[in-house]
């Protein structure tokens, strides 16, 4: 019997033929934590009876939720995070240095094949690069980085196949977005994505790592794509490393089969507060927004700025607006300043922040006021998600926050692609 | 292990930002503190109603969104004794198990607000006393038993030093 991409990477990593359904104890290759769950992992370490961690080289924290720290509680666990990897000999990413899932991806040790553990929910990003990857909690987490292994059931796949062709205005988020409306929040839940097709395939290596971002909004505990020359391209930017392709087989066995053609695919956004209340954007265009946010493990990448920064170049932001820029990494911002796409956005009147989550996770960096109204490009807009449970979400692509920026209401942004 | 209490019922989509917000528990790690703010978003005085062993008693996806296994801690540390729910969130579920709060799939529509609540876990039977009805459960798959078992993931490890579900 044929074998879906999940099934594969989960066999060569636990020694047998991994079917769906079956549990099996997996080596890992790559474990992460971020400073909202490594300070419990690391009780539960010590707890635990853990000495060290299995491999120095395979394991990474990250702080990005709360950075730089907000308050004296938030310092202290930093400093618990820093004491921790210091005494064990791993890497810390520090402060400023970005988003855990655009810094795993940056670098260059997960890649096709890979199977990635960490603390996050949306560790499921790195199936764009073809690997495993899934969220944990903090105890999983000790419990990988005492072992290097995680037991999983294996996951049935629900395939979404994409054929068409996006239109101008039109991306990935945009996609995405559509899907999860489609199937809803849980339409996926305990199960493998699989997204394939020619709308796939003709998405840039970035925007592809916006959709698998968002498999667990469907519930999804894993959203995986085939490798091609633009994964390659991209990993080779980061490594020499070689990795083989997983593919399914053309007899894998699929619990559902979902085909679509985006080739008539509006903008779509989700209104609050939930992610598959999704509509296209012209049921909510006109919405008077105070707040925007471009940024986030979704959307703070190099091509979603450069977009953003297409749409403001030479223009004002709304006077009644803040809009709020987190680059996804320092490299991504680095990147973004070479290219003058930083100084585009704040001359349009953007204030950037720190690299990193804050303003998606309701920790600092923006929190709205009561009843106020924020478009932004992440992947939550659950009630109170930004630290205001008397805000209202809606989420949408870069193009479209920047236009709705721009014109101080939600805005749809085809009308700057013609 | 006989557990007894009223069921709080809430609806579908329960996440974990509604269960914990973000913006208590990156601050602290003292789960007796956070309890306070349990489903705060949802219900601003949810804490001040439970009674220890009560139940929460939800809908399709509980526990969905973020990875913080502050959520279950949150729901154990505020005393209430299990969560019962039509379908989980796969992370939550993990994480609940790992920490020692009972989750039970069943049909929660035969559940209202304020019911009285018998719930056998060894026999995977819960009785709605208030209705007069038994409620079937699905069972565990056979590794979280072990794990629950073993009061949770970290004395598992504490007894076998890894992962053992021979």
């Amino acid at each position: 019997m044929g074998q879906t991409i999940i099934e594969k990477i989960l066999s060569s990593h636990c020694g047998q033929t991994a079917c769906a359904n079956e549990i099996v104890v997996a080596q890992v290759d790559y474990v992460m934590g971020q400073d909202g769950t490594a300070p419990l992992a690391i009780n539960a370490f010590i707890e635990m009876g853990g000495k060290e961690v299995f491999d120095r080289e395979k394991v990474a924290f990250v702080i990005d939720h709360s950075a730089p720290s907000p308050n004296e509680g938030v310092s202290a666990l930093h400093k618990l995070m820093r004491e921790f990897t210091r005494e064990k000999g791993f890497r810390l990413y520090d402060i400023g240095e970005g988003v855990c899932h655009q810094l795993v991806p940056e670098s260059g040790e997960v890649g096709p094949g890979s199977l990635v553990i960490g603390a996050d929910s949306h560790t499921c990003t790195y199936g764009a690069l073809n690997a495993f990857s899934t969220g944990v909690g903090s105890t999983d987490l000790a419990g990988g980085l005492i072992s290097g292994k995680m037991w999983f059931k294996v996951p049935e796949t629900v395939k979404f196949v994409c054929n068409g062709t996006l239109p101008p205005g039109v991306f990935s988020k945009d996609l995405i977005l559509y899907l999860i409306g489609d199937v809803t929040a849980d339409g996926a839940t305990y199960m493998a994505a699989e997204y394939v097709g020619e709308a796939i395939t003709a998405l840039s290596q970035e925007a592809r790592f916006t959709i698998a971002n968002m498999a667990i909004e469907m519930g999804a505990k894993a959203g995986l794509m085939e490798a091609d020359e633009k994964t390659f391209a991209w990993l080779s930017r980061f490594t020499k490393r070689k990795f083989t392709p997983v593919t399914a087989d053309r007899d894998a066995v699929y619990t559902k089969i979902l085909e679509y053609d985006v080739s008539n695919l509006e903008p779509q956004v989700a209104r609050p507060h939930k992610v598959d209340n999704v509509v296209p954007v012209s049921e909510v265009a006109g919405k008077p927004i105070q707040q925007a946010v471009l940024g986030t493990c979704t959307n703070g990448r190099l091509e979603d700025l450069r977009i953003a920064a297409g749409i403001l170049a030479n223009r004002k932001i709304h006077r009644d607006v803040r809009l709020i820029v987190a680059p996804a990494s320092r490299r991504v911002f680095l990147d973004a300043m070479a290219e003058g796409i930083i100084q585009t956005l704040v001359e349009s009147g953007a204030a950037v922040v720190t690299p990193g989550c804050g303003p998606c996770v309701g920790t600092h960096n923006g929190v709205p006021s009561d009843g106020e109204t924020v478009i932004s490009t992440a992947n939550r807009n659950f009630k109170g998600r930004m630290g205001n449970s008397s805000a209202e979400i809606f989420l949408a692509s870069p193009a479209t926050v920047a236009a709705s920026a721009l014109t101080g209401k939600i805005t749809d942004p085809r009308e700057f692609f013609v | 292990m006989q557990l007894n209490g009223k069921a709080h019922k809430f609806g579908n989509d329960v996440n974990t930002d509604y269960i914990i917000s973000g913006k208590y528990k990156f601050k602290t790690l003292d789960m007796k503190e956070l309890a306070k703010h349990v489903m705060e978003d949802l219900d601003p005085e949810f804490y001040g109603k439970i009674k220890a062993g009560d139940f929460i008693a939800g809908g399709t996806n509980f526990g969905c969104g973020s990875s913080r296994e502050q959520a279950p801690l949150a729901i154990k540390y505020a005393n209430i004794s299990a969560v019962l729910a039509k379908s989980f969130a796969r992370i939550f579920y993990r994480n609940a198990i790992n920490t020692g709060l009972p989750v039970v799939e069943c049909d929660t529509d035969l559940i209202d607000q304020g019911d009285e609540l018998n719930v056998d876990l060894a026999a995977g039977i819960i009785t709605n006393k208030t209705k007069g009805v038994t409620i079937p459960v699905k069972p565990l798959p056979r590794v979280m038993i072990k794990i629950l078992n073993d009061g949770g993931l970290v004395p598992h490890f504490k007894k076998f030093g890894g992962f053992n579900f021979d």
